[in-house]
């Protein structure tokens, strides 16, 4: 419990750090070690293949996208951002202590949970629930993709002289 | 069929929680639309991690699993997508000031 405490509180620092710094790059950064510390959580509960997905495409690909849209859209100087910082600061600072005693808050609630769960059985290997009882999940997967590749090529497309 | 969840549950509730405070406020407190998307992110980090810990308390891992692979798919095109209205934003507007989005068409 101790090792998973520490996992869990750096993956909230890590988060808190991501909205919380000035430059977006760092933001990226943090990012990515929120993924990290969530792949370890998911590693230490028993879910190997989610956390190799995590690690690999959450950790890894959406940091890409970032850092290559913070590249082509950064215009500000790094002077201009940190001229920008007390406002940010004023937005931002009351969000660790809301944190804070959110914790502390929570932390005291012990009451008991009733919650309906599904009926048993046919929850066995992680590739046949994916496989065999969850087809429809992979075909609504590839429609997303797609969806996502033919929304990407729309907001890339060049305006041609007609369309002004 | 219902059960009685062990203490555990608070235990991870907590840090879920604490996430969701941290993506909400990270997208409701900025004008910067690739910090909203940050904050979005945080949010979806939340829900991916109480997925898991919901099928290590019930016994369900493998169907836990199955979804968090579907929402970590979803996420990633999600992210794409958002990236390029990002784009197409700042090349229309120069800025990422989501108060600019005001002056667009429609």
């Amino acid at each position: 419990m101790t090792i998973m405490t520490i996992v869990l509180v750096l993956m909230v620092l890590a988060a808190l750090w991501a909205s919380m710094t000035t430059l977006l790059l760092r933001a990226t950064i943090g990012l990515a070690l929120t993924s990290a510390m969530l792949a370890v959580v998911m590693f230490s509960l028993g879910a190997t293949l989610a956390a190799i997905l995590e690690l690999s495409v959450c950790a890894g690909l959406i940091s890409v996208v970032f850092v290559s849209v913070i590249s082509l859209t950064q215009t500000k100087t790094f002077k201009d951002i940190l001229q920008h910082r007390k406002g940010r600061l004023a937005r931002f600072w009351p969000l660790p202590v809301v944190m804070l005693g959110a914790g502390i808050a929570l932390s005291f609630v012990h009451s008991p949970v009733q919650i309906a769960l599904p009926l048993p059985g046919g929850d066995g290997d992680v590739r046949t629930v994916l496989w065999n009882l969850r087809q429809l999940d992979l075909f609504g997967q590839i429609l997303i993709l797609l969806a996502g590749v033919f929304g990407v090529m729309v907001f890339f497309k060049r305006e041609s002289k007609d369309d002004n | 069929m219902t059960i009685e969840i062990p203490q555990a549950f608070w235990y991870y509730f907590i840090f879920f929680v604490l996430l969701m405070i941290d993506g909400l406020w990270c997208m409701l407190a900025t004008f910067n639309l690739l910090r909203m998307l940050i904050g979005l992110e945080i949010l979806m980090k939340s829900v991916t991690f109480f997925l898991i810990v919901a099928g290590y308390l019930s016994g369900r891992m493998a169907l836990a699993q199955a979804m968090v692979i579907t929402v970590i798919v979803i996420e990633v095109v999600i992210v794409v997508a958002a990236a390029g209205i990002v784009l197409g934003f700042f090349r229309k507007t120069d800025t990422l000031n989501v108060r600019n989005a005001r002056s667009l068409k429609g």
